[in-house]
């Protein structure tokens, strides 16, 4: 789309651009450049010389078993986050939108969690099922369940999974809500005249209708789980126990500011950079449907 | 409603309000956690009624701090988050609204250069360039300054689509008649696209404020000096390791203080919440 009107100036569009640019270009494309340039290389351990290795670090990322299994661990992490999020969300939001009454006292107290930071709701959820002292932990004790997270790898994926989805369900109950309430009533009223059910409306009306909305919010919750979760883990496992939760990004962080294989870390940065520029795409081809349907 | 069902009704209500009270539970045991001392939370299990420790607790934390870990107090990491939340969304709001008046209202060599330029940084959120870009600004020596804590997050694709996205709606007579009423560019964009764009600026305020606000990689990066903590690094760092040795009623009081400010935006500005949310994703 463009403007028919338009302002003429030599100087004036550049210098409106200038802050933006500048801050893009020292911010954004200088480390990101450095970031593919120094995962060609590497350096010793005092940072003192770099030898230019060409792909080698690409090649040993892909030897280690260690960053195969950090491969895989991110796969389980958001597809659970994705799909527990969205499955959640959604009949909540289909629930809210059956109700009249009180609806928007529902809304208020489903939202607020969006507010709360990654690392908080890490904070919040450790403490509740805090080996030692966490109530829920104790519940679950006394049902017979060994609950440690700090030893026990699956328990340890499952509790960050538990705090970045109950983070991310406000934010999927939105943008449901909002699709439910964008299809027609008529379409819904003529198949209940139809005599079909709720349960059949629900499978063969809404749920349709509503795929746009669960193929774009699956897209964002990957996101949002390969990156904005990583407060969630720093603050609770660290990855651990033993790499059971070391999803990618934390391990380009470990890596890169704690171990000091920049070369390494670089190179993961440069993979995820891909992993995200293809998500992005993906995004971008599936708004262009958007505006069709 | 389609037809009166008073079971499914029923069954809406019960599903809401369940699903209120798990997402509810973490704050509400986080609260009581607050009010009480650190012997009656290591006492298994702990009470689920508050304590009578509220103020002693509120107060330690923000003048005072953990005794263990960092040790430092809440209240300067609670102005440091508040000047890094309003910094990044008024910086955010301020240098995309007139980088994308440039975009939709003139016509100059390379604009579409500039305009992807701007759109690829879309895609590379922070977390992806962690150590390049700590290095960039450890070269520009802003370690534990405010600029280096916000100038990096302040460049954003979103907020220059969202106002593209609106001054593009924008009816194309306003700017035909301030032409011919004699109005340069600046003029324009003070005295029209300005006014229009206020709710779309609030809009983004609230969803910018909520992100500064919940940074947390970033200023474990970039704050090593105890007066630049945020208030989110602060938890962390009161953290020890060990259930036992966390001075836990202090770290929910500041979890407590964490959440505050960002949950009483969403709840009050609800109805710009939802707009920013919704339009940024566009």
């Amino acid at each position: 789309m463009e403007k028919r009107v338009f302002f003429r100036s030599a100087w004036l569009p550049y210098a409106l651009l200038a802050p933006q640019i500048a801050v893009t270009l020292i911010f954004f494309f200088w480390p990101a450049g450095q970031a593919v340039w120094l995962s060609f290389q590497l350096q010793d351990a005092f940072g003192l010389k770099t030898q230019f290795v060409g792909l080698a670090n690409f090649a040993a990322l892909f030897a280690d078993s260690h960053y195969l299994d950090s491969f895989k661990t991110t796969a389980i992490f958001s597809v659970l986050v994705a799909v527990a999020g969205i499955a959640i969300a959604l009949l909540l939001a289909v629930m809210a939108d059956r109700v009249v009454k009180g609806a928007l006292a529902y809304k208020t107290l489903l939202i607020w969690p969006y507010a709360v930071a990654p690392a908080v709701a890490g904070v919040l959820w450790a403490f509740l099922f805090a080996p030692s002292i966490g109530i829920i932990t104790y519940v679950l004790k006394k049902n017979g369940i060994d609950w440690n997270w700090v030893l026990k790898g699956d328990q340890a994926m499952l509790l960050v999974v538990i705090a970045s989805v109950w983070k991310q369900i406000s934010y999927n109950f939105l943008f449901f809500l909002a699709g439910l309430q964008s299809i027609p009533r008529s379409l819904i009223e003529a198949a209940a005249i139809d005599g079909a059910g709720p349960g059949r409306r629900f499978w063969t009306i809404i749920f349709p209708l509503l795929s746009p909305t669960t193929f774009f919010l699956m897209v964002i919750n990957i996101v949002y789980a390969f990156f904005d979760t990583f407060g969630v883990i720093d603050a609770t496992t660290q990855g651990g126990p033993a790499g059971a939760t070391q999803i990618l990004v934390y391990k380009a962080y470990y890596d890169g500011m704690k171990a000091a294989d920049i070369g390494s870390s670089s190179a993961q940065s440069a993979i995820l950079m891909l992993i995200v520029i293809s998500l992005t795409v993906v995004q971008f081809r599936f708004v262009e449907r958007k505006v069709q349907y | 409603m389609i037809e009166n069902r008073p079971w499914l009704t029923f069954i809406a209500h019960a599903t809401l309000i369940l699903g209120v009270i798990v997402v509810a539970f973490p704050l509400y045991v986080t609260f009581v956690a607050s009010t009480l001392t650190l012997e009656e939370i290591i006492e298994v299990p702990m009470s689920l009624l508050p304590g009578s420790h509220m103020l002693e607790n509120y107060t330690q934390v923000l003048t005072a701090g953990a005794a263990s870990g960092a040790g430092a107090p809440v209240g300067p990491m609670m102005l440091n988050s508040l000047i890094m939340a309003v910094v990044i969304a008024v910086g955010k709001i301020s240098i995309s609204i007139i980088a994308s008046f440039a975009i939709v209202y003139f016509r100059f060599p390379l604009r579409n250069f500039f305009f992807w330029m701007i759109f690829v940084t879309l895609m590379l959120p922070v977390e992806v360039r962690i150590f390049p870009t700590y290095k960039v600004v450890s070269d520009l020596g802003m370690i534990n300054t405010y600029v280096g804590l916000t100038l990096p997050l302040i460049a954003s694709a979103t907020a220059t689509f969202l106002f593209r996205q609106f001054f593009l709606t924008v009816p194309d007579e306003l700017a035909e008649a301030a032409r011919i009423d004699g109005a340069g560019p600046l003029r324009f964009f003070k005295d029209i696209l300005l006014p229009l764009s206020k709710t779309s600026m609030a809009a983004l305020f609230v969803i910018q404020f909520i992100y500064g606000w919940n940074q947390y990689l970033w200023p474990l990066l970039i704050t090593t000096d105890e007066n630049m903590y945020t208030t989110v690094i602060g938890i962390k760092r009161m953290i020890t390791s060990g259930d036992a040795l966390t001075e836990w009623h202090l770290v929910m009081s500041t979890a407590m203080l964490a959440m505050l400010p960002p949950v009483a935006v969403v709840v009050l500005m609800q109805r710009w919440f939802v707009k920013g949310l919704v339009e940024t994703e566009k």
